[in-house]
């Protein structure tokens, strides 16, 4: 069997892009936390990777994350000026998604150490 | 990756936040400026905001939202009248007009923009450990 990096990552780098993507469309969220009309967006991150392993399960190439994959997010409440944007909800959101871009950069980190050992032996 | 675009995107909130407590500032500084007409006095300022949809430049890309002053309107209150004839400025009645701005509102609003550019500030350090965090991807520790 040939050595691919690509699949000796397995699905960590597409995890590490979608979390980044994410990241943005919800600094996006904040950037527009008092624009009146804006209506806050969130990636589907199942969706995405369940997407990724599908189409690396078959061989085929893995499209990024695009505005496809982009949902509208239900408020808790409704404000006056259509803003759906609720500056708690997307603080968790973009802390605990940073938190979760963390995680997978140290998987990866793991990953890329067990390739090392097993090239140089030792 | 998209890291400049998430900066890009912190940097344009800052940018809004900051007209927005300028103009606060302005309003507040002008609360007891008087004026001989109702025309000359000073009307509250406000900014509007407006977000602007980055173009997606090649497939598969997210187009990201930042945010941007369309405009900065005076308000519609009408100045409020007072009878002041001994101020040097009063018309010909002893009129003067002072600027109808409520102390309380820009308050709350100045209180909102601070609080919308702390959180993009935040989200500026987070991103900056973010990458640095990838720039040490596959570092022997």
């Amino acid at each position: 069997m040939a050595l691919s990096l690509d699949y000796a990552l397995g699905v960590s780098p597409y995890a590490l892009q979608t979390k980044l993507d994410r990241a943005q469309v919800i600094a996006s969220n904040l950037a527009n936390v008092d624009t009146p009309g804006y209506l806050a967006q969130d990636l589907d991150y199942q969706a995405v990777m369940s997407d990724v392993v599908r189409r690396q399960g078959q061989g085929e190439t893995v499209n990024a994350a695009s505005d496809a994959d982009l949902l509208y997010r239900i408020p808790y409440q409704t404000s006056q000026d259509g803003n759906t944007v609720e500056l708690q909800v997307e603080q968790s959101k973009f802390a605990a998604n940073s938190v979760a871009f963390d995680t997978s950069l140290t998987f990866l980190n793991l990953k890329i150490k067990g390739l090392t050992t097993a090239i140089e032996g030792s | 990756m998209s890291f400049d675009a998430i900066y890009d995107i912190a940097a344009s909130s800052m940018r809004a936040q900051t007209v927005r407590l300028d103009t606060v500032a302005s309003n507040l500084a002008n609360a007891d400026s008087a004026a001989g007409s109702a025309d000359a006095a000073y009307r509250a300022v406000r900014p509007v905001f407006q977000s602007v949809y980055q173009q997606v430049q090649e497939l598969g890309q997210l187009g990201a939202a930042s945010v941007a002053i369309a405009d900065v309107v005076p308000s519609n209150d009408q100045p409020l009248q007072r009878y002041e004839p001994n101020n040097p400025l009063a018309d010909a009645d002893g009129h003067v007009y002072y600027a109808n701005i409520n102390t309380v509102e820009e308050m709350a609003d100045m209180m909102s923009a601070s609080r919308s550019f702390e959180s993009s500030v935040e989200v500026l350090k987070r991103i900056g450990t973010m990458q640095q965090g990838l720039l040490g991807l596959g570092e022997q520790s």
